[in-house]
């Protein structure tokens, strides 16, 4: 049934369909069916909406707010991504978030920003480790496995600290503070892992066998592949994003609650799933995530700048990605 | 059955296939693998339709269209493959859908369902076995006993048997066929599906025999020999679809000393020589694929030794094996072999990422010189790289998996039923393929199932039963007759060759 379609696209009118989908999916990562460029429709219809809705929406002001407040969730969304790739999920993102921002904060005034921010990212890539090890070597669920890193990542946070800690390091809020003309640094930040993440999936082995194990994990390894050391690399990505977001996210803020990141995993699984990746694997990669990541941000913002109150925010948010799960229903 | 016919595709399973039993009878069909038995089956389960041809139920002519009806007109097969459900207790499974209630209807009765189940398995000789176990925690012989149990449970009037001794010991045979003569005298119809002709000259009274999709006929067991039945399962020229081979063997590429893996084979002990094509023959089930497994690094042998060019190589994983100049077609090419939703591109360069690509980034215009080559190489059709997999036929999937394998340039070539599903033309190219590698000096193992490309193809052939090595014949020895008494267990002949 979906093969009669691709093809039909790909034979009929759909010729400059079929170019541009080869130009800019060379990896074939994705479907070939329509629905698998919805995220695009999706992105358009937000943006026209919210020009359409209020005149505040592209003004300069808003634009480099948005494109703030979606730096975190589009780096825990882009390590969400790849975790889903291999066919997982990834519950203790939020965990991450809140260990890399204590981390970050709490070190800044020892050792300096930026050894304090490497230092983050460390322990955030273990915890990554300590999933990928649970989920590929012994062969655990996913879910089970983030579930309980979550509670873990999440205790020792505490334990690290149980008041919001604040820097006491002038230059802090540098990071999240300064711009390279109209894009706040941390979105030139979040391009560029975009732009490697893109690539990794797209051009190394080690990427296209990411992709291939949502797809096949037996025929991956009777390739010969180290199916085991990719599926811990997607964690350990994963792990370090979180903690990257964390430590954007504290700087910007300027304060690291210990309980920063409490239910951000469903940010992340809204973008990816709004980009057309599918759960279990099978489909998904880097610019439908970024055109996730955007939609759902803008969706976000629009509601914000409409003053709709927050829980009306989660309504739509949960409608938007049944819709787009809806849309790419495998069909039988 | 009447005139039934089915065709897959291009193949034709059946042809015109005159069919009829009589009740209070146990009657076998026998036949090669792929003469039409499980399609047969199937239709008379109702798993699917023929395309031609009428069924005659007690003299009515019936329209078994979903296995639901099937069910209601008193039709069960118990199926080679099982379908229990592993982790709920046997008696959920025997009494799935039927579990006796409470007063009201809204709980179940544990005792009562418990004490049904119970009965059934002592009627049919098995009292060994706990009710009150998930079904996962039974031995396969004892869950085959489950599924027949399932099956006798709602007093059929037909009961469909496929292979159910393939998992049984000597001593539970012996219980089912007591339980198959209990059955036979409350009139029920029984169709017994075997490979073993032991068994059908044991237990039935009548004998279908089907080749290639058609009828050869039935006959009366005490009317017929052994001999005989081998004769009307093969008798068949053999297609012209096979190039000519020139065997010009050179050294060893690979020895098994004494290979075994426990539970599933013993003591397997053969070699593969350079620009030799080895044919291992074996029923499913003899173990062959588990042997391929264990030299490929899928699978970890318990005993014995693998040698690859004389020395001793263990590989723990298929990327060991790779590395020593090992690669293995698997034998379901959807399952282990393919990744559907990805390019053509993509699966042909899986095992090869390591020639296309230098400090961990893949090199796109090698990857695509070298994928190119091999997709006009092996004429995969369409010849477009960024095609997905999964729209291609089955035919252009197999060449995929293939071109896969050929760039990995191995030594060893492990081929397992390389042509399965595939039409006739493609098949005769994978053939040609095949006996190129040959020629160019690669040793190549094909495990098959399908007598004719056994005999065709192989320089040697090799039969595998019940997990051990009952023959070697060389290609002017090989026959049908031969192979299939081998693999039958009729007669032994054991090394030499």
């Amino acid at each position: 049934m979906s093969a009669d379609i691709s093809t039909t696209k790909e034979k009929g009118g759909g010729a400059y369909f079929s170019y541009l989908r080869k130009r800019w999916f060379p990896g074939g990562a994705v479907h070939g069916r329509w629905v698998d460029y919805a995220f695009i429709g999706a992105f358009v219809v937000a943006i026209g909406i919210g020009t359409l809705a209020t005149e505040i929406f592209f003004t300069e002001a808003n634009i480099r707010n948005l494109s703030r407040q979606i730096v975190s969730n589009g780096l825990i969304s882009l390590g969400m991504l790849i975790v889903i790739l291999t066919g997982g999920i990834d519950l203790s993102v939020g965990s991450i978030v809140a260990l890399g921002g204590v981390l970050s904060a709490g070190m800044s005034d020892k050792v300096g920003i930026g050894p304090a921010i490497l230092i983050a990212l460390f322990f955030g890539a273990v915890v990554g480790w300590v999933n990928g090890v649970f989920v590929a070597r012994f062969k655990l669920q996913p879910f089970i496995v983030t579930l309980a890193t979550m509670g873990i990542v999440r205790g020792f946070v505490f334990v690290y600290t149980e008041t919001p800690l604040v820097s006491k390091h002038p230059d802090f809020r540098i990071l999240g503070a300064s711009s390279v003309g109209p894009l706040p640094v941390t979105m030139i930040i979040m391009l560029i892992c975009f732009a490697l993440i893109w690539f990794f999936l797209n051009r190394t082995p080690t990427g296209r066998a990411t992709v291939a194990i949502g797809g096949n994990k037996e025929a991956v390894w009777l390739a010969g592949i180290n199916v085991q050391r990719t599926i811990i690399l997607a964690y350990v990505l994963s792990g370090l994003f979180s903690a990257l977001a964390g430590a954007i996210l504290v700087s910007r803020l300027g304060i690291a609650q210990p309980s920063l990141g409490i239910a951000y995993e469903l940010d992340a699984i809204a973008a990816c799933v709004i980009g057309g990746a599918i759960l279990g694997g099978g489909g998904g990669g880097a610019i439908g995530t970024f055109c996730g990541v955007l939609t759902l941000g803008m969706i976000n913002n629009l509601l914000n700048l409409h003053g709709v109150q927050s829980y009306y925010q989660e309504i739509i948010k949960g409608a938007v990605i049944l819709l787009a799960v809806l849309a790419r229903r495998k069909e039988r | 059955m009447q005139g039934i016919s089915k065709s897959y595709g291009g193949t034709q399973a059946l042809r015109d296939v005159d069919f009829s039993a009589k009740s209070g009878e146990v009657h076998a069909i026998v036949g090669e693998n792929g003469a039409g038995k499980s399609t047969l089956v199937k239709i008379l389960s109702g798993a699917i339709q023929p395309d031609t041809g009428q069924i005659l139920i007690n003299g009515t002519q019936t329209e078994i269209d979903s296995p639901q009806f099937a069910h209601r007109l008193g039709i069960r097969a118990v199926h080679q493959h099982f379908s229990l459900v592993p982790h709920l207790t046997v008696t959920e499974n025997i009494l799935l859908g039927d579990m006796p209630t409470g007063k009201l209807r809204w709980w179940i009765n544990w005792p009562e369902a418990h004490c049904r189940a119970q009965e059934i398995i002592e009627q049919i000789g098995f009292r060994d076995i706990d009710v009150r176990k998930p079904v996962s925690r039974l031995s396969v012989s004892q869950q085959q006993m489950v599924e027949i149990a399932k099956a006798v449970e709602v007093k059929p009037r037909i009961l469909i048997m496929d292979e159910p001794s393939a998992v049984l010991s000597q001593e539970e045979l012996k219980r089912l066929f007591a339980l198959i003569k209990q059955l036979k005298e409350k009139s029920i119809l029984i169709l017994y599906i075997s490979h073993r002709l032991n068994e059908v000259f044991e237990i039935t009274d009548r004998v279908t025999v089907l080749k290639d999709g058609a009828l050869v006929g039935t006959v009366r067991i005490q009317e017929t020999d052994r001999g005989d039945l081998i004769k009307m399962m093969v008798g068949r020229t053999l297609d012209e679809v096979f190039p000519d081979r020139h065997a010009g063997s050179g050294a060893e590429i690979l020895t098994l000393n004494g290979l075994g893996m426990e539970g599933s084979f013993e003591n397997i002990s053969f070699s593969v020589a350079q620009g030799e094509i080895v044919g291992l023959y074996g029923l499913i089930g003899s173990g062959r694929t588990e042997v391929a497994r264990c030299i490929f690094g899928a699978g970890q042998p318990t005993s014995g030794e693998i040698r690859l060019n004389g020395r001793v190589v263990r590989p723990k994983s298929p990327r060991d094996a790779l590395k020593a100049g090992i690669a293995m077609l698997t034998e379901d090419r959807i399952r282990d072999g393919l990744v559907l939703f990805l390019s053509i591109r993509d699966n042909v360069s899986l095992a090869n990422f390591q020639l296309m690509s230098r400090l961990g980034i893949l090199n796109r215009r090698r990857q695509n010189s070298l994928v190119r080559s091999k997709v006009q190489e092996l004429r995969i059709r369409p010849p477009e790289m960024d095609r997905l997999v999964r729209t291609l036929s089955g035919g252009n999937q197999q060449k995929v998996v293939l071109a896969k394998w050929l760039l990995a340039r191995a030594k060893l070539l492990i081929l397992d039923e390389p042509t399965r599903g595939v039409d006739v033309a493609t098949k005769q190219e994978i053939y040609n393929i095949i006996k190129g590698l040959a020629d160019s000096g690669m040793g190549i193992l094909l495990i098959s199932s399908e007598m004719p490309e056994i005999l065709g193809m192989s320089d040697r052939a090799l039969v595998m039963r019940e997990g051990r090595l009952v023959g070697e014949f060389l290609r002017q020895q090989a026959t049908e007759q031969n192979l299939l008494a081998c693999a039958a267990g009729v007669i032994e002949k054991s090394g030499g060759g």
